[in-house]
């Protein structure tokens, strides 16, 4: 069965506006979700990103303007890193099966077991199920939160920040998972501050500070007029091996590329 | 002579007020042990501190107009643990001074109503350590009760009170009601205090609710093993806290929580003080207040 065009957005924001105590974080945002996306939205601190996580969850509504939701849309949140209580006694197993919250009985049942093994397999932490979540490194603890989001069989998945405080290989290899995930029909949306490593490899960008600043493919945002908007500084885009690489001013004159 | 031993072991069980509150002691141990899993990892150590004295106050008036105090107590408990609750989500002021003003009022106003009036129901010294003589028919049944609830609410709703006591935002937009999962953990911890308060006091309830979840958090860092395991200390520390106030003649609250005092002893002495890292972090959120993002950025 083929969707049309309609069928295939899971939110729409149109217009919405949000603040805190007067104060407006989001001003006119629109934006539409399609079930194919994979989208990175990009912008400095206090740009408004996580309230606009927070809009699309549904944990605050919009001052004005609306969000329309596709009936049924499942969506999941995978939270920054950074905030997490490392010390909790919870296993990585334990952590994952959270999120399956209807069942009414406190163990597992034997379905329950095989597809948290199959997750936990399927993101390549099969064998760390009996670990104590502190114990993984930053890449690992972040597919474990993935594999709790998945395990509610989002159609929508979330992601704060998902490669920050992870190296190099482990955010190539996120990507590389989230882009699979893509393929198999969840659309996703993640923040990101990185620009080079991250945001210049999504299909979709969305630059925001307050409102959205610009939307499309890397290279329709990804430019010194957007960047400059968004991020309040001169930047210079050049382009390597068929990459964009931004430089800041400051970077550019002392010859170091931004990160 | 082995026999003469074993003959002084076993008599405190030809009394039957003896075995009544061992049997009490014993299952006090156990209500406190589990729910002081959640109130530890939730860092709302504090809160039990502060609701068994909000709870006196409760006990103070319903002792003087002469109303059943597991009614009055625990009404007013429920009412000064949502009030915490509450003020502690607005995040207007911090939970430690919203537990500061609201319980120590309230046993200041227990104090002074006790003072002046004089109660008519349970003898205060009973009251703020607890006592083997303390207990009649109705404590009984009333620890039952509230066992045999404490146990359905832990048992129905484990994953999703494992996911707001981890991950509160979260879980908040996964389709667990946090509020209302925080307002019954608040209303089973009330009942715990009201239903120990003759055994344990109100001045040592909450080192009953501590200390097993935090010996145990330093033995597993499995969630579903420390349950286990802080049910099982509390229950071994209110049997054999039982059995020492028999023999010293002391408030059973006192050696209940002494006994607890010295496993925790026992267990940093054998683990050279290597796991209490594992406890440092317990007060990792503060009461209520909701950590993990979204935050406004």
């Amino acid at each position: 069965m083929t969707l049309n065009a309609a069928d295939d957005v899971l939110v729409t924001i149109s217009g919405a506006t949000f603040g805190y105590d007067g104060l407006p974080v989001l001003s006119h945002v629109d934006l539409s979700i399609a079930a194919t996306d994979f989208i990175g939205v990009v912008g400095p601190s206090g740009s408004g990103k996580t309230s606009l996580l927070r809009l699309l969850l549904g944990t605050v509504r919009p001052q004005h303007g609306s969000i329309t939701r596709r009936r049924n849309t499942a969506v999941a949140y995978v939270p920054q890193l950074e905030t997490v209580n490392w010390n909790f006694p919870v296993t990585v197993s334990e952590c994952v099966l959270m999120s399956r919250t209807k069942r009414a009985l406190p163990w597992a049942s034997r379905d329950e077991r095989a597809e948290v093994a199959r997750l936990l397999d399927r993101l390549g932490i099969g064998e760390l199920g009996n670990r104590h979540i502190r114990d993984l490194s930053g890449g690992q603890q972040q597919r474990m939160f993935i594999a709790r989001a998945l395990l509610r069989r989002p159609q929508l998945l979330l992601l704060d920040e998902p490669t920050s405080g992870i190296d190099v290989a482990s955010r190539h290899d996120m990507l590389h998972l989230l882009g699979e995930l893509n393929d198999e029909g969840v659309a996703i949306l993640i923040t990101t501050h990185d620009l080079n490593g991250v945001a210049a490899h999504m299909p979709r960008l969305v630059a925001l500070n307050k409102t959205v600043i610009a939307s499309g493919t890397p290279r329709q945002v990804i430019t010194p007029t957007v960047l400059e908007r968004t991020f309040g500084a001169p930047m210079e885009v050049l382009e390597h091996l068929g990459m964009l690489v931004v430089l800041d001013s400051y970077a550019a004159d002392s010859g170091k590329a931004s990160a | 002579m082995i026999a003469d031993w074993m003959s002084g072991l076993l008599d405190p069980f030809n009394y039957p007020f003896f075995v009544k509150g061992l049997v009490v002691a014993t299952l006090a141990g156990a209500l406190c042990g589990l729910i002081g899993v959640y109130i530890t990892l939730r860092g709302m150590s504090y809160i039990g501190h502060g609701l068994s004295h909000a709870i006196f106050g409760g006990f103070a008036a319903s002792s003087i107009i002469g109303l059943n105090y597991f009614i009055g107590a625990g009404v007013w408990g429920l009412a000064s643990a949502l009030a915490i609750n509450r003020v502690t989500r607005n995040r207007r002021i911090g939970a430690d001074a919203a537990i500061g003003v609201i319980t120590t009022a309230s046993f200041a106003l227990g104090v002074a109503l006790l003072t002046r009036y004089g109660n008519k129901g349970i003898a205060f010294d009973t009251a703020l350590f607890g006592s083997i003589l303390g207990i009649d028919a109705s404590d009984i049944w009333a620890l039952v009760a509230v066992t045999a609830l404490t146990v359905a609410v832990v048992f129905t709703n484990y994953r999703a009170l494992l996911f707001a006591t981890f991950d509160p935002d979260v879980a908040d937009v996964s389709g667990v009601s946090v509020a209302r999962l925080d307002a019954l953990l608040m209303l089973v911890l009330s009942l715990a205090i009201l239903a120990t308060l003759t055994i344990i006091g109100v001045t040592l309830v909450a080192a009953t609710l501590v200390i097993p979840a935090v010996v145990a958090r330093m033995l597993t860092d499995r969630f579903s093993m420390m349950l286990r395991l802080s049910t099982l200390l509390g229950a071994g520390s209110g049997f054999v806290g039982m059995y020492l106030s028999y023999y010293l003649n002391v408030p059973s609250g006192t050696t209940i929580v002494l006994t607890g005092a010295t496993v925790f002893a026992l267990v940093l002495l054998i683990t050279g003080g290597r796991r209490l890292y594992r406890v440092a972090g317990l007060d990792h959120n503060e009461a209520g207040a909701p950590t993990p993002v979204p935050t406004p950025s």
